[in-house]
This record gives C-alpha cells, structure tokens and sequence, in this order.
C-alpha cells in the first residue's frame, strides 16, 4: 500500500495526474450547475439562490407548478405533441434515404447526400430565419405555427436517423438480403423480413436522438412559433430566465432531463442487446 | 439508361428504380423547407421595399434582383463605429475567445479519455457526452441562477475575499467574459469528441517507438501526438465554431445588453422589426463568411465515410 502510494508520488507519467485533476474538475463543471438546478426545482420557497429545505411544491401543488401554471403545462404539452410529430416524420424519410444512399450511387444521390449534411451544418439561425421568411411570404397559406415548426424541424432532425442508419448499414454489408432474394423473396420481402429487422437497433436509437434533440431544440422552433399557444419548453425557459423566474420553470426543465436522459439510456440499452451477438462473433 | 446500368453492381437483384424512390420522399422535403427558403432569402435580400410599409416584397426572378441594398450592409458593416461592425466584431472576438477556450479544455479531456481512463472509460465518455442530451437551455437557466448578485459563484468567491459582498459582481449585466465563459460551457463537448476520436486511434506503439528513439514526453506529444491529431483540432474548431457564429441566445441569456450584441442579435432583430431586408442580407453575409469551413468540413467528412466504406 504504501508502496503504491511511493510509486504514484514518484510517478515519471505525471501527466496522468494531472489530466485526472483536469478531467475531475470538467465533470464537475459542466454537471454541477445542472444538478444544483434540479435541486432547486424541489426547493421549499420560491428562491433560487438560497436553499429552503426540501418540496415538490414546483411539480404540482402550489398553484404557479408545472402541473396547475397554464403556461408551464401548455409548454410541456407542446413540447411533447412537436417532438412526437418530428419523429413520426424525421424518421421514416431520413432512414429512407440512408438506405438508398448505401444502395444507390449515381450522381443525383451525391448531390442529394450533400444537400442533407449541407442543411445539418447551416447555422441554425440561418435556417431558422429563411425557414421563418419562406412560412410568411411564400407558403403565407401554412403561415407560422404549429405545422411550420413540425416541418422545419422534421426537415432539420432528417440528418440525424441518415447518419446512424448508415453507419449501421456499412456494418450489416448486402449480403444477407441477397441471400433472402437468392431463396426466393423478392425485394420487398427482403427489405421487410431481413433488412428492417437488422436496422431495428439502429432505427429505435434514431427515435430517441430525433426526439431528445427535438424537444431541447430552440432556434428552429422560436422562430416558426406564432404565439404563446405554440411555446414549447425552451422558448419558455428562454423568454422567462431573466424576469425572475420561479422554482416551477426548473422543475419543467428537470422534467424534460429526466424524459431525454431515460429514453437515451433505453435506447443505448436496446443498441447493445440487439448487436452484443455480432460483436461476440466479431 | 446510364444510371440504372450504374447500380447494377450493387444489389444487382433489385430494379433500378427501387433504391432511389426510397430517397425520393426526403429529398423532396429536403428541397421544399432547405432549398426554396434559402432561395427565399436570396429574393427578399435582392428583392424590392415597400416605400411606405416598409414590407418586403420578395423578387423571385434572378434577372431583375437589385444589389443595391445588399451593398448598402456590406458597407455598413465596413463604416467605423456603426452597430453592424461591432456586432461582426464582438462575434469574431467571442467565437474566436471560446473556440480557443473549447480547444484548450478540450485536449486534455480527449487525451485524457483515450490514454489514461483506463477502466473507468465508458463511464467518463458518459460524463463526457452528457451535456450532448441535456437542454442547451437548461444548462443556462444553470447558470443563470448560479451567476445572479446574491447567487453560489458570488458567495463562493466571496468565502475566498475575493469579492465583496456589498458590492457584488454583476455578471449578467453585460460582461463579455461571461458570454466567452457561456459560449465555450455550451459548445466544448462538440469539440472533446473529434478530438477524442483522433486521439484514440494513434497506436499506444507509435509513442513507445518515439520513447525508445530517445523523445522525452515533451518531445513525444509535440512531435507525434500533435501532428496525428491535427485532423481533430481542425473538425474541432469548425464544428464548435460554426453554430457559435450563429447563436443569439447565449448572449441575450448571459448579458442581453445592445454593447454586447452578435450577428445572430442583429439578424433575428432585424426580422422581426421592419428591417427584414437588411436580416436577409445579413443571413446571406454570414453564410459566405462561413461557407468555406463548411465545405472543408464536408469534404473531410466524405472523405472518413470512404474510408470505413471501404
């Protein structure tokens, strides 16, 4: 023991030590502001800079909670119905084209392929804008709200299954369909029961990212919101941070931690189960 | 047809049709809310004024754009003193502060992960990651409660003397530290995981190799660690840089003052006052300010995807 400890003073890798004071230091500076915010959403009063002993008054029960505050509830409800929204699109169309991109080279699915990273790069307040500008002057028909953020971020959210999806299918190579279509199924069959099955893990962590990154998303759906009725969470937390917020806006934004981190964490679960068999045979 | 004799070596047993209708649905979504709205812009940037309203009435004809007032910003931004210059150079001075904040915190964390975690990896990566699915917002309303007059940083640096309670600091009143500070919080995983994938893959071998050829620590990371992970920094740099450039909300958030305003700020306040024209072309300058670093990006990043293609 003590040994050890004169080895680690004498240690020539220093460095080490160094890097794992740096690396310390870093968790705890990008995860304590957070979780000195969760706690507050449970504080007994309606500070948040002095801690009041413990209550779930800012859930539901006091009458300005996530729970009975119109505001905070409509936020949360639309929060949930756009990013469901998002997913129900986003994915489908970007697995599609992951698809035919890995199956089909021809010049046009270059160019499709580099308009979609293209449009993943653009600085969001650029797409947020021209996206804002095309709802008002040219599709005035939709006008903004709730349909325009649904298309703007399903479009924008696109990149995310394309690029999970595709990396998945280098991995799976064309042979199994072939074979499938070499016993007789034709390409359709081939596609339904052998391909989609060895996509599933890939198709159900693309759910999860597309919606986490939808409900945290800001920019895109700030600038389609018509009105109050079309807040989602982040457009709440952002135009009430600085007037005095109350423990409540921390407990919804505690809400939707808790809804990404589960769903991320069930999803990483169901991507190592589903691919543990390959990677022992690899 | 050339095209559909082109796929035949791939999935030969499939028509040729049958692969490209799959993407037909996302490119047409691609191209109705990607491409028409940026067109869009350009017609508005190009297009005509209202005299009166001051409403924009967008020009769709490339023919009969006029230029004229898209050069009147150029201009602007180049005339001393107006707030079209300051907003370009309170971006450049932040993005650049934070990017290089991003980086210097960034390495060692990388490197740290990839040579020394050991067994504790997959929980760092983790911890690591975190930030990536935790709300932007979140993380600063964080903040903002930790850094208000009479918040932990402030009592905090009180406990050490080294503020003062009466006069406590104002750090959200228009500091730029703590736009600098905020921006490089909010963006530095983005950096940590190009890095971390570079890092990784330099063979423990290569630095014995430079160990036994005589190469101090010093020597081996300036020498060999540093040129391998040039790649790294460089995605780095962009993908961090590339969505400061454009944000908005950090700066109202942390400091919300006209002194301290980006040219997200300028543009989205353009828009929704009856400036419309001058926010498009102010889209359009900021695009062809960052087109570059954006085509760089993507070439490198086709070029990664052929690689393991292969």
């Amino acid at each position: 023991m003590t040994r050890g400890v004169l080895a680690w003073l004498s240690n020539p890798w220093a460095r080490a030590r160094f890097l794992w004071a740096v690396a310390i230091a870093y968790v705890a500076w990008t995860l304590l502001p957070v979780f000195v915010a969760v706690l507050f959403s449970f504080n007994g009063t309606r500070s948040l800079t002095s801690w009041q002993g413990l209550s779930t008054q800012w859930y539901a029960g006091n009458e300005s909670s996530v729970w009975h505050d119109p505001a905070l509830r409509s936020a949360l409800v639309q929060s949930l119905k756009l990013s469901g929204l998002v997913v129900l699109i986003a994915v489908p169309l970007g697995v599609g084209f992951a698809l035919a991109l890995d199956r089909w080279r021809g010049r046009a699915s270059g160019t499709a392929n580099f308009l979609m990273l293209f449009s993943f790069i653009t600085p969001e307040v650029a797409i947020g804008v021209a996206l804002f500008l095309f709802f008002i002057q040219l599709a005035s028909g939709i006008g903004t709200g709730f349909g325009a953020q649904v298309m703007g971020l399903s479009m924008y959210m696109m990149a995310y299954p394309v690029i999970v999806v595709r990396a998945r299918l280098l991995s799976i190579g064309k042979e199994y369909e072939e074979a499938a279509m070499d016993l007789g199924a034709s390409p359709t069959q081939a596609l339904r029961r052998v391909l989609l099955p060895l996509l599933f893990p890939a198709i159900f962590a693309s759910v999860a990212i597309v919606f986490a990154a939808s409900i945290d998303n800001f920019v895109i759906s700030q600038q389609l919101s018509r009105d109050a009725s079309t807040q989602t969470i982040p457009i709440l937390i952002y135009s009430s941070a600085r007037r005095g917020p109350l423990p409540s806006l921390n407990a919804l934004a505690s809400l939707t931690l808790l809804a990404s981190t589960t769903l991320i964490a069930v999803a990483a679960v169901v991507y190592r189960r589903f691919t543990r068999a390959e990677r022992r045979a690899a | 047809m050339p095209e559909g004799a082109g796929s035949g070596s791939r999935g030969a047993w499939f028509p040729s049709w049958f692969w490209p209708s799959f993407a037909a649905p996302a490119t047409i979504w691609l191209l109705l809310l990607f491409v028409l709205p940026f067109f869009v812009i350009l017609a508005i940037a190009f297009g005509r004024v209202d005299p009166i309203f001051l409403t924009p009435s967008p020009v769709y004809n490339p023919l009969r754009w006029d230029f004229g007032p898209f050069r009147d910003v150029l201009s602007q931004i180049f005339a001393g003193g107006s707030i079209y210059q300051s907003a370009f150079l309170h971006t450049l001075t932040f993005v650049l502060a934070a990017t290089a904040l991003c980086l210097v915190i960034g390495y060692p964390i990388a490197y740290f992960i990839a040579r020394h975690a050991g067994r504790l990896r997959t929980l760092f990566l983790v911890a690591f990651i975190a930030p990536f699915w935790i709300s932007y917002m979140m993380r600063m309303l964080a903040w903002i409660n930790l850094l208000q007059p009479n918040g932990y940083v402030n009592r905090i640096l009180g406990g050490l003397g080294l503020a003062n309670a009466d006069a406590p600091i104002q750090w959200l009143n228009g500091k730029p530290l703590t736009v600098i500070l905020g921006l490089a919080y909010g963006y530095v995983p983005f950096m940590i995981l190009p890095l971390f994938g570079v890092l990784d893959r330099i063979p423990s071998s290569t630095l014995e190799a430079a160990r036994d050829l005589g190469a101090g620590q010093v020597t081996t990371f300036l020498r060999v660690t540093l040129p391998l992970s040039r790649q790294g920094i460089l995605a780095g740099i962009i993908i961090v840089s590339l969505p400061m450039f454009g944000d908005y909300f950090t700066q109202t958030l942390l400091a919300g003052t006209r002194n301290t305003a980006m040219i997200g700020n300028l543009i989205v306040s353009s828009i929704q006052s009856s400036l419309v024209q001058t926010g498009a072309s102010l889209v359009l300058i900021l695009l062809v300010l960052l087109i570059l670093p954006m085509l760089y990006y993507l070439r490198a990043t086709a070029k990664a995807t052929e690689l393991v293609a292969r």
